[in-house]
């Protein structure tokens, strides 16, 4: 093999390494809430240009937040089975490479997202630095509320979206927030009950471990119904027509009827049955927001 | 048995189809004909969704009795609300109790076929007020000929509670692998023709 080919094969798997970094699924599901919530202003939402700066500054910013993330936790990620085959706790990459990618990427995000919008930008910031900072760095090794933390930041993409459209926070946005912020719970509690172990040999204080297998199931049905509640309500202010808030009351029942099981039967299964819903449930929400606006 | 990737196309075709009734095709209906539709159409979609995330193992569930007892009853509801007008109250008393008995049958053991004769009745009036009224209604031209179409969800949907039912009996005619593979195809075409009959009919 040529130095050509085997540099262009390096450059494949290091991009291949850094877009597994920025957890696709997840910062597209996010990306998805920003787009969404901007939509839902019902500002004329076939501007091409806005929408398509909104999308790749959010997802920037989201990337870049994911990436730092990674390099900050690359110690706790080497000792946890889930997580050890990261290119960061694996060694695919380097740490400093990691870092200053994880900065360029926050940096170019935000600074579009100031430029398109002073508020806008502002709340993408904040949801920056409530992931990396307040979330990762300061509580994450300290106590199992830092999920709570983890949950504002990635309510942020929709309250942002949201706040571009109309140029404003209003209480549509923070209630869409809310929702958002209560079904993470939903997905960050269901990895620490069925990685309880990993999380426990990395030291990370989690949920189950300083409140028990049954609190956190309640948590985890309380927040879920709290979180469909709240979407419902969003959907009624922002107008949404009355036969899709139909559809949102009963993927929102499947949501309620998952949690109780989940509560009263407890099982590996039904956790997880309630992990992948609570996802397609806040697609189909986000789904619904943007088809009620077409 | 697991999924294949046609199932969950299928399931999840069957999903957007039963979503896409609730959201749009009931509407301007009467307010019970819409809850009735919406209970019906729903618990469709919520259980496609659920047989799509866990797979087939969720049909092992001794709630599939009462779950696959809400689609046929609601819907008949729905119809004898719409159609069947002087026998509104009636009906909807027969699916107020009827469902009752259903649950109340499966929860509190018995050893004789009571809870069987329960559910048999309550399947096959309704089952029957799913296929025969839509039909009749569309010969008799009360409503467009495609609203027959309901009628052929109707049977559709009555051979899938069928293989169900031999399906918790452990006696099946089918085995088990070919009813699993028929499910999703069967759920999918039950919605469609549900769908399509309301549209055009």
């Amino acid at each position: 093999m040529s130095i050509a080919q085997s540099q262009i094969v390096n450059l494949k798997s290091k991009i291949g390494a850094y877009w597994a970094l920025t957890k696709p699924l997840q910062s597209g599901l996010l990306l998805a809430t920003g787009l969404a919530g901007y939509m839902s202003a019902r500002c004329p939402v076939l501007n091409i240009g806005t929408i398509l700066g909104l999308a790749i500054s959010l997802f920037l910013a989201i990337a870049g937040s994911t990436v730092l993330n990674m390099w900050w936790d690359r110690d706790i990620d080497a000792k946890m089975g889930r997580t050890q085959k990261r290119a960061t706790s694996s060694g695919l990459v380097s740490e400093n490479e990691v870092l200053r990618v994880g900065l360029l990427l926050s940096i170019i995000g935000v600074g579009w997202a100031v430029a398109m919008d002073a508020l806008y930008g502002l709340i993408v910031f904040a949801g920056l630095f409530f992931d990396v900072v307040v979330y990762s760095i300061w509580l994450k090794r300290r106590t199992a509320w830092s999920i709570v933390w983890g949950g504002v930041s990635g309510a942020m993409p929709i309250l942002a979206g949201r706040a571009l459209g109309l140029g404003f926070i209003d209480w549509i946005g923070i209630t869409l927030a809310f929702g958002v912020l209560l079904w993470i719970p939903t997905h960050t509690l269901t990895f620490s009950m069925k990685f309880a172990k990993d999380y426990e040999a990395a030291c990370v204080p989690t949920f189950p471990s300083a409140y028990g297998l049954t609190a956190t199931r309640i948590t985890i049905a309380v927040s879920s119904v709290l979180a469909a509640a709240a979407m419902v309500v969003a959907g009624y202010g922002i107008g949404m027509a009355w036969g899709f808030l139909r559809l949102l009351g009963v993927l929102s029942a499947g949501l309620l009827i998952l949690a109780l099981v989940m509560t009263f039967r407890p099982s590996e299964r039904v956790n997880f049955g309630l992990f992948k819903y609570a996802s397609i449930y806040m697609l189909a929400a986000m789904i619904l927001v943007v088809l009620e606006v077409m | 048995m697991k999924l294949s990737p046609s199932d969950r196309v299928l399931l999840l075709l069957t999903g957007i189809l039963a979503g896409y009734q609730v959201a749009v095709g009931i509407d301007g209906f009467d307010t019970l004909p819409i809850i009735a539709y919406t209970v019906g159409f729903g618990v469709l979609l919520v259980a496609g969704l659920l047989i799509f995330i866990l797979g087939f193992d969720v049909l092992d569930s001794p709630l599939v009795v009462i779950v696959s007892t809400i689609i046929p009853l609601s819907l008949a509801t729905g119809l004898a609300w719409q159609y069947l007008a002087s026998y509104r109250t009636s009906y909807l008393v027969f699916a107020i109790v009827s469902f009752l008995a259903v649950i109340l049958t499966r929860a509190i053991p018995m050893r004789n076929k009571f809870p069987v004769f329960v559910l048999a009745v309550t399947h096959g009036v309704a089952g029957m007020t799913i296929f025969l009224l839509p039909i009749i209604l569309s010969i008799q031209g009360k409503t467009p000929p495609l609203f027959a179409l309901v009628g052929v969800g109707g049977a559709l949907i009555g051979v899938g509670g069928l293989l169900l039912s031999f399906l918790k009996t452990g006696k099946p005619i089918l085995s088990r692998e070919i009813i699993l593979k028929l499910f999703p195809a069967l759920l999918l075409l039950t919605t469609a023709f549900f769908v399509a009959g309301f549209k055009f009919g």
